[in-house]
């Protein structure tokens, strides 16, 4: 079965460096990609970085112990020192006041040093121990290459199989318990694999940027989607874009080191997401406040208008600009520009001689919601929560930009339909024309 | 039998002489500064911010050298700084503004700067530079009593511990001078605030007091050996108890055994002093674990036995 592979295997693998270098990093991003997702839902993000540091008396042991340099045995030291460092950690948080930064800091700076005092006492047989540390993808051969691959399908098909536990897991423990999953095993499969892959991609990168990769695309990821699915599959993608990027840069620009630069392409990978990302990006949520703030205005003035009507009587047809500007306190100037807004959305018209304004069907409509809302919650908070009568307008300033129409009917219902607000002013319905608040007068 | 334990212990004082009393004091000198400041990281759950610091302010020295030429210049400690606080300034950006969490932003903002200093590195001074890789991970303190002595008071002291007794001081100093705001903000930022300090300036403030003491204990013991220093005494002196002041006495007096031990482990075992002072430190912590008046598992385990002891005698009572 096995042997039967091998040829398979081999058959994959590029003769030249660079294509053995640009499949390390595809390799690398997808691997670090898919587990990332999990490192960076469980808030562990830095157990990474920790583990990368632990690993290290594994590999001097490794180096140590075999000098014929196998990787298998290098590698098992290293899983052995890595899942010891993760226990160490849990042990640590468990048995005293510790918090888990620095218990994390407190394995990893511990287990680094005890990797450098025993490298120190065997130079020679640890010569190779920088190659591990700092990582080069050029100096990836055919045989480091088919344990990435093989190690990449195993970590991609265990990963698959147990999707949702492991998801589970890294919400809620409690709940997954009470489901009757068997947590402190998938616990450590997690960890395992964590271990695994961040040996495995270690000689490839180096100690630093294995953190890297497991958290930058996988943090990307997160602010592209809300569903874990699709985040999978975009932190897959992002990482190996970031690989695929990285490797053929530090390939082009000679001698640059590629771990630190496929760092760096997903670092800009992760600038331009947090900047553009169309629902939890930056850009998009300053746009937001920005538009909002603006619907604010436009409502605003509308509800001015509404008010001037309504100590009318609603008998005039029109309301002027400067009894308008005398209402909101504001220049004649700004006014006629908040207006020309308001005409631009159709809401309002304004007169020939553009000295006063009347409202248009949605302008009505959008008006009476507002002050509807406003009177409502006054209601809401006087009846229901105690306030005073006279503690209620601000809070009702703000609230009657955001009610839905849901939470509206509600409080209609809570409150069984009511006609008044507490300082006695009708509470209007956008069904109700204007015809009929004039027959009501 | 007698003699050769004594043997043991002399042994550093017949192999160095007087060096021992400069390695001690150099490792004291690094570990001190840093267990201070430690100590308030760890109380302000940051102690992986140091971590990040300490990777990140690699750019800062990298563009000071190129500008400076000059390993020794001190603009690689203000370059250092400004790396630090950049990197601080990253996590907040993302942490505050976006969902990603803390410890997220913070391995993003470090592995980039890191990365970043690195293709400097190549890119600005090629290969043949005194940045190398092995005094990142060693640092120089084995190289100790071969540096440059100047001549104090008549004895003749090594440049670097003059240097770095220069660097504990003013952190003492400027901790003395802080204490009260350092530790109002690191407990109560709200109360703090309302007694009219500023906990951003402070926190502020405080990370460029950690990028400095981080560059100055790096040339010494390396980079990633910095972030033991930092966390190590403060984490054995919280087990060891509760309150504030006897955190950083003990945290002081973890920098000093660990100096002490750092050298035992480095003369008997023949290994990297600066590994060794930390691993020494790791020993201490671990007794600190084990038999530390608050957190010791031993009194603990033993608090359990009266415990269920006690219980077993309640019973007994209401049987009766």
């Amino acid at each position: 079965m096995t042997a039967a592979l091998v040829p398979i295997l081999d058959s994959l693998i590029p003769a030249t460096g660079s294509g053995k270098a640009i499949m390390a990093a595809v390799l690398l991003g997808a691997g670090c990609g898919l587990l990332g997702c999990f490192v960076v839902l469980r808030r562990v993000a830095l157990m990474g970085d920790t583990l990368s540091h632990a690993v290290l008396p594994g590999v001097v042991a490794g180096l140590i112990y075999s000098p014929e340099r196998s990787l298998t045995l290098i590698f098992s030291c290293a899983i052995a020192a890595g899942l010891l460092g993760a226990g160490l950690v849990r042990a640590l948080m468990a048995s005293t006041r510790l918090k888990s930064d620095t218990a994390l800091g407190i394995v990893l700076a511990t287990f680094f040093a005890l990797g450098i005092m025993w490298q120190t006492r065997n130079q020679q047989a640890t010569a190779g121990v920088m190659h591990f540390l700092f990582g080069n993808v050029g100096s990836i051969d055919a045989a480091d290459l088919r344990a990435m691959l093989t190690s990449t399908v195993v970590l991609a098909v265990i990963v698959l199989l147990l999707r949702r536990p492991l998801l589970l897991v890294s919400f809620d423990q409690g709940f997954s318990r009470g489901l009757g999953y068997p947590v402190k095993l998938l616990n450590g499969v997690f960890y395992f694999l964590l271990t695994f892959s961040v040996v495995v991609a270690l000689q490839a990168v180096g100690v630093v940027l294995v953190s890297a990769m497991l958290i930058t695309p996988a943090a990307a990821a997160y602010l592209l989607t809300d569903r874990f699915g699709k985040m999978l599959v975009i932190s897959v993608v992002l990482g190996v874009l970031s690989g695929v990027t990285g490797g053929l840069i530090s390939a082009g620009a000679n001698d640059l080191p590629t771990g630190p630069v496929i760092t760096l392409a997903a670092t800009f990978v992760f600038v331009v997401v947090y900047l553009a990302a169309p629902r939890h990006g930056v850009l998009a949520k300053i746009l937001k406040v920005l538009r909002s703030k603006k619907r604010v205005r436009r409502e605003n003035m509308l509800k001015a208008v509404y008010l001037i009507f309504e100590t009318e009587g609603f008998v005039h047809e029109e309301v002027s600009l400067l009894m308008l500007a005398r209402k909101r306190g504001l220049t004649e100037d700004v006014v006629r520009r908040e207006c020309n807004i308001l005409k631009s959305h159709g809401l309002i018209e304004m007169s020939e001689d553009g000295l006063s304004l009347h409202l248009t069907r949605s302008g009505w409509k959008r008006a009476m919601e507002m002050v509807r809302n406003h009177r409502l919650w006054e209601l809401y908070l006087t009846n229901e929560a105690d306030y005073a009568e006279d503690h209620v307008h601000d809070d009702a300033e703000k609230i009657e930009h955001i009610l839905d129409p849901g939470t509206v009917r509600q409080l209609e219902r809570e409150l069984d339909f009511p006609k008044l607000d507490p300082h006695g002013r009708p509470i209007p319905h956008p069904t109700h024309l204007v015809s009929q608040l004039r027959a009501g007068n | 039998m007698i003699m050769k334990i004594a043997d043991y212990i002399t042994l550093p004082w017949d192999v160095i002489g007087i060096g021992c009393l400069w390695l001690v004091l150099m490792a004291f000198f690094v570990a001190l500064p840093c267990s201070q400041i430690g100590s308030f990281l760890i109380l302000r759950r940051m102690a992986l911010t140091g971590d990040a610091i300490s990777h990140s302010v690699f750019p800062g020295v990298v563009i000071a050298f190129v500008i400076t030429g000059d390993l020794a210049s001190p603009w690689l400690i203000v370059g250092a700084g400004i790396a630090g606080m950049v990197s601080t300034v990253i996590i907040e950006l993302i942490h505050r503004h976006t969902r990603v969490k803390q410890d997220a932003a913070t391995g993003i903002a470090f592995t980039a700067l890191f990365a970043l200093g690195v293709v400097l590195m190549e890119l600005l001074l090629g290969r043949n530079v005194d940045l190398d890789l092995e005094c990142v991970l060693h640092g120089r303190l084995g190289l100790l009593l071969e540096e440059e002595e100047m001549v104090l008071a008549g004895v003749a002291v090594p440049l670097p511990v003059v240097v770095m007794g220069g660097v504990a001081l003013v952190t003492q100093l400027l901790l003395a001078v802080f204490y009260r705001v350092a530790m109002l903000c690191s407990f109560d930022e709200g109360l703090a605030a309302s007694y009219g300090y500023r906990p951003a300036v402070v926190h502020y403030g405080m990370m460029f007091v950690v990028s400095f003491v981080v560059v100055a204990a790096f040339q010494a013991v390396g980079a990633i050996l910095v972030i033991a220093l930092l966390i190590l005494p403060g984490a054995a002196a919280y087990l060891c108890t509760s309150r504030l002041k006897p955190m950083l006495v003990i945290a002081a007096v973890h920098a000093l055994l660990s100096g002490v031990g750092g050298l035992y482990l480095h003369v008997w075992f023949n290994t990297d002093m600066a590994a060794s002072v930390v691993v020494a430190g790791g020993v201490l912590l671990l007794v600190a674990w084990l038999l530390g008046p608050v957190d010791g598992l031993v009194w603990k385990w033993f608090r359990e036995d009266v415990e269920y002891a006690e219980d077993q005698a309640d019973e007994a009572g209401n049987k009766a």
